[in-house]
């Protein structure tokens, strides 16, 4: 392989129902910063059946050109032939860098792209730059062991240089009014023996509710609630966030929420990636039971309340005043990020 | 000399570990306070094969050396002394003595059934008359024909009620003392045998406790265990093989004290610095860790003696005396460095002290087995 | 039918912590475990095993030390365990290691292939799709329920908002997810029987591989710096917000930490 041969940045865009994934277009607002600084263009490569109408969304995003593949067989998502049509479009068009989201269908289908095609793949990036030290190769860093280290990797001597990034951790740019881009129509017939795996039907989620132990996201509440009627905010605080609601033993014994959602000694251990703690004052019951969340955030009257000792930010204030215009500000940047 | 377990009790240990952390810890309160038998517990200890693990396989056992079965009741006790006690008055005292004195019929009928779990075993030496002069047995058995006929009481027996099948001590000849006292399997739906009333306890509130009435009890004659007037002699062997069980529990819950306590003195704090960095504090944890430990060499080193050798009274006596009262001690000083805390249900350090005083008094107080180690030591 | 799991022995990350002052990992007495997905897909195979009849063997590779977690996964049920080492293979990457597994996996009889979605210390999530490809089947990732009928294994597979049915037909590779089941305790007398059985080794003379595609020089990636993140910082406590301000504030920093 002669890794001079291949150029550009392209970036996978996944696409479901006929709609681009906000990742794919935080992907495209990364892929324009890099081709800067590799002086390049940056390419999308969509996949799927009937979906030329989004291209002018792509370019808007900031893609320079548009590779797509339009194909029955695509239709729905399925990993052999994705995995196929995207190995034809690297083939073809060798590109320098391949990004996907790293989502339930970007984690798997890069992996397997990546084996076919015999080049590096890093998964979960949190961030992407490019080296200065004149081989502009791509820099590659992400979370390891749980969290607790950081490594940035480089795929020195094959190409494409592949990456699953996370969604939300890239910047989109403002989306170009009636931007246009070239559009190469490529034609990929995907062999029978790849169609090896039947879709029997397609089951959309039901949100349901997830035991607070499993929870990424816990808004939690405490006597600072000052009544049952106002946990409905936390629901729909932790709804905003893709969250789940807790609280500490005093609401449990007023007979506000059940039991099962109880942090503490006497309640359930936690570790979420998250807990805001809402009006709790942090006894030490309380604390043993959370302390060891990622990320800790509290907002209570007191500002002597102990919970202020652990967490990362505290906030002193009215929490039930704080809460919905939080609760707004949630919606809005997610409304944002989907756009 | 080797402190190191073996790879194969480490793995043991692991398992053990995470059962008592994710199956037995979160009832352990709630048996507590409402008295209530865990029978849940007892059905996960059939599905996993807990219910035989020292005996071997031919009899439906897990095959495990005897360490390995009392690190089992160690990590149970840490969490649950309740759920330990149902367990080893099963394996150590309901099934031993008809694996080690029965027929093969009688090992056929029994012991493997209670090592699969099938059934649930107690053992029944203690009376009104007779706690720890258990010579003075009062229960009668009677010869007639082809079945003995049975008359009496026992007292405190653990897993009454739930029990399928006892071990049962009575009188056969009264004339000849310790010599008459003759051992019985019975079952619990023998004809003339029922449980009376249950205790209320103190500590391990979730174990049943019951008294057993025998009136006119009909037992089958091929259900005497061992000879006749070998029962004392079969229930001393018994104990000495128990105690082992118990000094394993004691052990359990003040390594449990322990591990609540230095998590707690770390998270609370009073005169604005966490309790763990009060020299108090450190020289109390550094005490009872010492002690602690040394309490675990002396259970592990009767636990190897019981697969070592033919007699381990001594080591057996040794290791219940002192791992009882570092149970107790430990406890007592766990609670104290709680604070008032510690003195509320809240936390699990009350349950643990209550839990603790009973290692001092069942299966032989502790002034008996200083009556035992006392006759090795003037030998 | 042949199953085969592939596991990983990893360290439990949840008992990973950071030396607050050389900002370093502290992985001394961190005890290791199976990783906890691979748990989930052997007690998948297991399930199967006990409901239509299969051979489970369980595969890792590893150094040496990687045999305890074969041991526990013999003493929960697994019928055979093999053993990929080898000093060779050492340094590999995600690319190299599939690459290595499926060359081993080849060397024993197979319809079904499960390995978890990803391991905790690396979450990478590709050696299960990388391994189905070097052995060109059919993989299905993030499985939620495996039903295997006949030749054909049908399996709920998660996405973000949705589930796909599918159904392929066997030999085929199936990465679990932890939520799949819970996996099923060790018995005693399994740990007696898992240490009087033997472990297969499979070591580098063993395999049909380039000297290229195996180990550190088989990889094509490369690690050039590890850090720690910055050490969790004393608290900061602002109270000299309104309302609007104070949501503000904490919107900013759920920002800067990627949660929205």
């Amino acid at each position: 392989m002669n890794i001079q041969d291949y150029k550009g940045i392209y970036v996978f865009i996944q696409q479901v129902d006929g709609k681009v994934a906000g990742v794919s277009h935080e992907l495209l607002g990364k892929a324009r910063e890099l081709a800067q600084k590799m002086e390049t263009k940056v390419t999308a490569v969509l996949l799927g059946y009937q979906v030329s109408g989004l291209c002018g969304d792509l370019a808007s995003y900031g893609a320079d050109k548009i590779v797509l593949v339009d194909n029955k067989d695509l239709e729905i998502y399925s990993t052999r032939p994705y995995a196929y049509a995207v190995c034809k479009v690297i083939e073809h068009f060798k590109p320098a860098v391949l990004l996907y989201g790293a989502t339930a269908i970007g984690r798997d289908l890069a992996p397997r792209v990546a084996a076919k095609i015999r080049t590096g793949l890093t998964a979960d990036c949190t961030k992407l730059d490019v080296a200065d030290d004149g081989t502009k190769n791509l820099l590659m860093t992400r979370p390891a062991f749980g969290g607790n280290i950081m490594a940035t990797i480089i795929c020195p001597d094959y190409r494409p240089q592949m990456a699953t990034v996370r969604p939300g951790v890239m910047q989109k740019i403002k989306p170009v009014e009636d931007a246009s881009a070239p559009v190469d129509n490529f034609a990929v017939e995907i062999p029978e023996s790849m169609k090896d795996v039947q879709i029997l039907g397609v089951v959309k989620k039901e949100s349901h509710k997830i035991d607070i132990q499993d929870a990424k996201i816990l808004v939690s509440g405490g006597r600072g609630m000052g009544c049952a009627e106002n946990f409905k905010m936390l629901e729909d605080c932790a709804n905003a966030l893709g969250g789940t609601v807790s609280s500490s033993r005093a609401c449990v014994d007023a007979g506000w929420v059940e039991k099962d959602i109880q942090v503490g000694q006497t309640g359930k251990t936690v570790r979420p990636d998250l807990y805001l703690a809402c009006g709790i004052s942090g006894a030490i019951q309380h604390l043993a039971g959370m302390e060891e969340s990622n990320l800790i955030i509290a907002i209570n009257k007191d500002e002597t309340a102990p919970i202020f000792d652990v967490a990362d930010w505290g906030v002193v204030g009215d929490v039930t005043k704080i809460i919905p215009l939080f609760t707004e500000g949630v919606k809005k940047a997610i409304a944002e990020r989907n756009k | 000399m080797d402190f190191k377990l073996s790879a194969q009790q480490e793995m043991a240990r692991t398992l053990f570990r995470d059962f008592a952390e994710k199956e037995v810890k979160p009832l352990a309160q709630e048996i507590d306070e409402e008295e209530r038998f865990p029978t849940e517990t007892l059905e996960k200890f059939r599905k996993y094969k807990f219910m035989g693990i020292p005996y071997s396989k031919e009899w439906g056992g897990a095959g495990c050396d005897t360490l390995t079965y009392e690190i089992c009741l160690e990590e149970l006790s840490k969490v649950c002394a309740t759920t330990a006690t149902m367990l080893s008055a099963h394996t150590s005292l309901g099934t031993w003595p008809i694996l080690k004195y029965g027929t093969p019929e009688q090992k056929e009928k029994y012991v493997r059934k209670l090592c699969t779990g099938e059934y649930l075993g107690a053992f029944a030496l203690t009376e009104p008359n007779a706690g720890t002069d258990s010579s003075a047995q009062q229960t009668k058995a009677v010869l007639d024909g082809d079945h003995y006929v049975l008359n009496g009481n026992k007292i405190f027996i653990t897993n009454s009620g739930y029990a399928d099948t006892y071990v049962i001590f009575a009188m056969t000849n009264k004339s000849l003392g310790n010599h008459g006292i003759s051992a019985f399997i019975v079952e619990k739906n023998f004809p003339g045998f029922s449980v009376g009333k249950e205790e209320k306890k103190m500590g391990i509130r979730g174990s049943s406790t019951c008294e057993l009435i025998f009136e006119n009890c009909i037992v089958p004659k091929e259900n005497l265990l061992g000879q006749e007037g070998k029962g004392f002699s079969i229930a001393m062997a018994t104990l000495d093989n128990g105690r082992i069980g118990i000094a394993a529990q004691a052990l359990g819950i003040a390594e449990g004290a322990l591990d609540e306590t230095i998590k707690y003195v770390k998270q609370r704090k009073q005169f604005g610095r966490p309790l763990a960095k009060f020299q108090n504090t450190q020289f109390e944890i550094a005490d009872m860790v010492t002690k602690t430990k040394a309490a675990q060499l002396l259970m592990y080193r009767a636990a190897i003696a019981e697969d070592e050798k033919p007699r381990y009274s001594e080591e057996a006596a040794m290791a219940k005396l002192y791992c009882a009262s570092t149970a107790m001690d430990v406890t007592t000083r766990c609670l104290q460095l709680h604070g008032g805390y510690g003195y509320t249900r809240e936390y699990p350090i009350e349950r643990m002290m209550r839990d603790a005083k009973i290692t001092e008094i069942y299966e032989g107080t502790s002034e008996v087995q200083k009556m035992v180690i006392s006759k090795y030591a003037f030998k | 039918m042949n199953i085969v799991v592939c596991i990983k022995q990893v360290p439990n990350t949840n008992e990973v912590k950071i030396d607050p002052k050389t900002g370093t990992l502290i992985r001394e007495g961190v005890p290791s475990i199976i990783n906890p997905d691979d748990k989930a897909g052997l007690e998948a195979a297991l399930r199967l095993k006990d409901s239509q009849g299969a051979h489970v063997t369980v595969l890792t590779m590893g150094p040496p030390q990687a045999e305890t977690a074969l041991r526990e996964a013999l003493a929960m049920g697994a019928d055979e365990a093999v053993l990929v080492t080898d000093r060779a293979f050492g340094g590999a990457d995600t690319w190299a290691t599939a690459h290595t597994i499926a060359a081993a996996v080849e060397k024993l009889p197979y319809d079904l292939i499960i390995t978890g979605r990803q391991a905790i210390d690396g979450d990478t999530a590709q050696v299960g799709p990388q391994i189905a490809e070097n052995l060109n089947i059919p993989n299905i990732s993030y499985a939620e329920e495996i039903k295997v009928e006949g030749e054909y294994v049908t399996v709920k597979r998660q996405f973000e908002d949705r589930y796909h049915i599918l159904k392929a037909k066997m030999p085929c590779l199936i990465t679990a997810l932890s939520e799949l089941n819970t996996p099923r305790y060790m018995t005693p007398g399994g740990i007696v029987d898992a240490y009087q059985k033997e472990i297969k080794k499979i070591t580098r003379a063993d395999l049909d591989v380039a000297d290229g595609d195996i180990g550190l020089k088989g990889s094509p990636t490369r690690v050039v710096k590890t850090f720690t993140k910055s050490p969790k910082a004393a608290g900061t406590l602002v109270s000299n917000l309104n309302s609007q301000e104070a949501a503000d504030y904490i919107l900013e920093k759920l920002k800067e930490k990627f949660i929205i």
